[in-house]
């Protein structure tokens, strides 16, 4: 019994991941946190695009639910989960049944390497970004094995669709990454790396992060990189492949109930995946804003209220509302309710004040910041822009991304070579 | 048992060799073209383990930067890409010809 | 960092390689081949990274897995025809084909038994944290870089792959 608690506690003072140190219970503790944590994000992200599109095209959204819609998504997945499952006649069954699987499977364990801070990662291998670029990419042969197990031609060409759009841009992707590891080769150390914290740290060193380096290559490939990821995970404006007026939703026409909610769980982790490796490769990571130019003991302890105060504003958000509901009988359920949800609210902005807990919170808090800003832009995107036509989407991909994503890789390296 | 226990060198020799022979097998008896690629794809991975698994006992001897087995692997799989798209691509060209994806279909000099 | 429970992780993926493979030879159905190929390459990539060598790892995972075998589930389904699953699979000379694998097995059986001694056990456990930069290193390196020339051979030989399937494949050249 002590060796156990020995065993545990050996960890806690450490600065390596646990991956890294080799202790399994602090590994199996952070994997199910990230999935939890992963979970708690894909429902809220349901939630969130819902009301932040309605709002975008002036109408309301969910409202019925529960008080304000905030219910919606957990009666979506019991509705998802009770469906009846339709396999198609001829379709082959074991293809069809592993084929969700493989997307999730790789969209879950390229959480793997993420770093939340610079101990809170499950792990830090040497070749993070590699790993998680591969991993990412297993998930078009999961498309493809859709589209052709559903036996009918709609979900095939928009499977066949898509994994040509998620192939063509995986190389622009690559070669934004590829500029960003340049980069960090102009540490003090003078040897570049290819671990997600060891480029965080870089950053840290090099006092800047990378998108505003060699500006404006820095810049440029950051953009390359986020009109590359929108097209990896065929979001809007390059969901031509899944767009329900054109080609009655793709690969996943043929898919139901559960099989299908697992393809959109898989479809969200991505987005939240390709975003993580956004923020931890330009963005600075769990670094907060201004991390050199606002040094001093003051500018820590100002941006430590930060998590607080977030969650105080969203309470405060909630208690708002709950105080402009109808003041009808019928809606006194959802009063409380809100109210209640605003109470927890306030209790959590009220635990991150305190010291102690704001400062082990502080990292994965400024990188949940970022990749939410991200996710907003995600929305965004869905509601503003019109969709890309197949042909046009290559064309973008191959003729102006490719190019464009070469030209600041050589253009970065001239650059480092004359900063050494 | 105990030679089984503790893995050594010729432990991924074994696994290499039995890959290649599995590849063999596949390339000799199957008519499927698709299938004797992904056969041929097998024994390239074969050879692969075995440069990497040489490069891992070459490193305890001359260093921890010994590594001319891995980057010889890299090199095999860049050409294992390059003979698949190629082969794929005379693939399609024999099908759009003959409507058959089967090797001893394709016996004629000319037709 | 001494790895864990070696012998049970080298056995299930090797179980996993050898399984996937016999499953690739012996399925009518060329996507199923393609999936247990898939399954294979993925294990493989595993006993990349026991035998450290992390950076292979990746690029097999990437190049392989997820470019390779794209491509062959492409062409797959370009060209399925459903009558081929009702064919006879296996050719003619399926019977000298597996005495020539035969053959090939007793050399391997007969090499190992008698040189098994020229591979002794040492425990090395060098850490990972340098294969990249050794990798980088025989590639690029100026006093090291041993395997530079290949490097560009080999991208000239993509290069003609490239041109050879674009040519190979087109309905009108």
């Amino acid at each position: 019994m002590h060796v156990i608690i020995d065993y545990i506690q050996s960890y806690l003072g450490s600065d390596q991941t646990p991956g890294a140190a080799g202790n399994w219970f602090w590994a199996t503790v952070y994997v199910l946190l990230v999935f939890v944590g992963l979970s708690v994000a894909v429902i809220a992200m349901n939630w969130l695009e819902r009301k932040i599109l309605a709002h975008m095209q002036v109408r309301l959204g969910p409202m019925r639910v529960g008080p304000h819609g905030l219910l919606q998504p957990i009666a979506d997945a019991l509705k998802l989960l009770l469906k009846e499952d339709l396999i198609p006649s001829e379709a082959d069954k074991t293809v069809f049944w592993i084929a969700p699987f493989i997307v999730v499977l790789a969209a879950f364990t390229v959480f793997v390497v993420v770093p939340f801070g610079p101990t809170h990662a499950i792990t830090d291998m040497n070749i993070g970004i590699l790993f998680m670029l591969g991993v990412s990419s297993l998930s078009v042969l999961g498309i493809v094995t859709a589209g052709w197990a559903s036996n009918s031609h709609y979900p095939l060409i928009g499977a066949l669709r898509s994994s040509a759009q998620m192939v063509s841009y995986e190389v622009a992707m690559g070669l934004a990454v590829v500029s960003v590891i340049l980069m960090t080769s102009l540490n003090p150390t003078g040897t570049g790396t290819l671990s997600m914290i060891g480029i965080v740290r870089a950053q840290q060193a090099q006092g800047t992060w990378f998108i505003f380096k060699f500006f404006p290559l820095g810049l440029i490939g950051f953009f390359i990189f986020a009109v590359a990821m929108v097209a990896e995970t065929n979001r809007a404006p390059f969901d031509l492949p899944e767009a329900e007026s054109e080609l009655t939703a793709g690969f996943h026409t043929e898919y139901s109930g559960f099989r299908w909610s697992l393809f959109f769980l898989a479809e969200y982790s991505a987005m939240i995946a390709v975003s993580s490796i956004a923020v931890t490769l330009w963005l600075g990571g769990w670094l907060r804003p201004f991390p050199n130019a606002l040094q001093g003991a003051r500018w820590d302890f100002f941006f430590a209220l930060f998590p607080g105060i977030t969650f105080l504003f969203l309470g405060a958000l909630a208690i708002f509302s709950a105080s402009r509901m109808p003041k009808h009988p019928y809606f006194r359920i959802q009063t409380l309710g809100l109210a209640g949800f605003a109470a927890v609210l306030v209790l959590i902005g009220a635990v991150l004040l305190y010291p102690p807990v704001s400062r082990v919170v502080q990292d994965v808090f400024w990188f949940s910041a970022k990749v939410a800003a991200f996710m907003y832009l995600y929305i965004w995107y869905r509601g503003t822009f019109p969709r890309y036509r197949f042909d046009q989407l290559m064309k973008v991909g191959w003729k102006v991304l490719l190019p464009t994503g070469l030209a600041v890789l050589i253009l970065t390296a001239t650059a480092g070579f004359f900063v050494r | 048992m105990d030679a089984m226990l503790h893995i050594s060198t010729l432990h991924y020799l074994v696994l290499g060799a039995a890959l290649f022979l599995l590849g063999v097998i596949g390339v000799l008896t199957r008519r499927n073209i698709v299938i004797v690629l992904m056969s041929i794809e097998l024994i390239l991975n074969a050879v692969n383990l075995n440069l990497v698994a040489f490069s891992r006992y070459w490193q305890g001897i001359h260093g921890a930067t010994a590594l001319h087995g891995q980057v010889f692997a890299i090199f095999v799989i860049t050409d294992a890409a390059a003979e698949a798209a190629v082969g794929l691509g005379i693939l399609i060209a024999f099908f759009r010809n003959k409507e058959t994806v089967n090797v001893d279909e394709v016996n004629l000099l000319k037709w | 960092m001494a790895p864990v429970a070696t012998p049970f992780f080298f056995y299930l993926l090797a179980a996993t390689m050898i399984i996937g493979g016999v499953l690739v030879i012996t399925r009518k159905n060329a996507v199923h081949s393609a999936l247990a190929l898939i399954t294979a390459l993925l294990a493989q990539a595993g006993i990349y990274l026991m035998l450290y060598a992390p950076f292979v790892a990746g690029v097999q995972i990437i190049l392989y897995a997820g470019g390779i075998m794209v491509l062959f589930l492409f062409v797959i389904m370009l060209i399925s025809i459903e009558r081929t699953e009702k064919e006879r699979q296996f050719n003619k000379q399926w019977l000298v084909g597996i005495a020539t694998a035969g053959a090939l097995g007793g050399l391997f059986i007969a090499v190992y038994t008698k040189g098994k001694s020229l591979f002794p056990e040492g425990r090395l456990s060098y850490p990972e944290s340098g294969n990249t930069q050794g990798v980088a290193d025989l590639l690029y390196g100026q006093h090291t870089g041993t395997y530079m020339f290949s490097f560009e051979i080999a991208s000239l030989l993509l290069l003609v792959a490239i041109i050879g399937a674009v040519v190979m494949a087109k309905k009108r050249i």
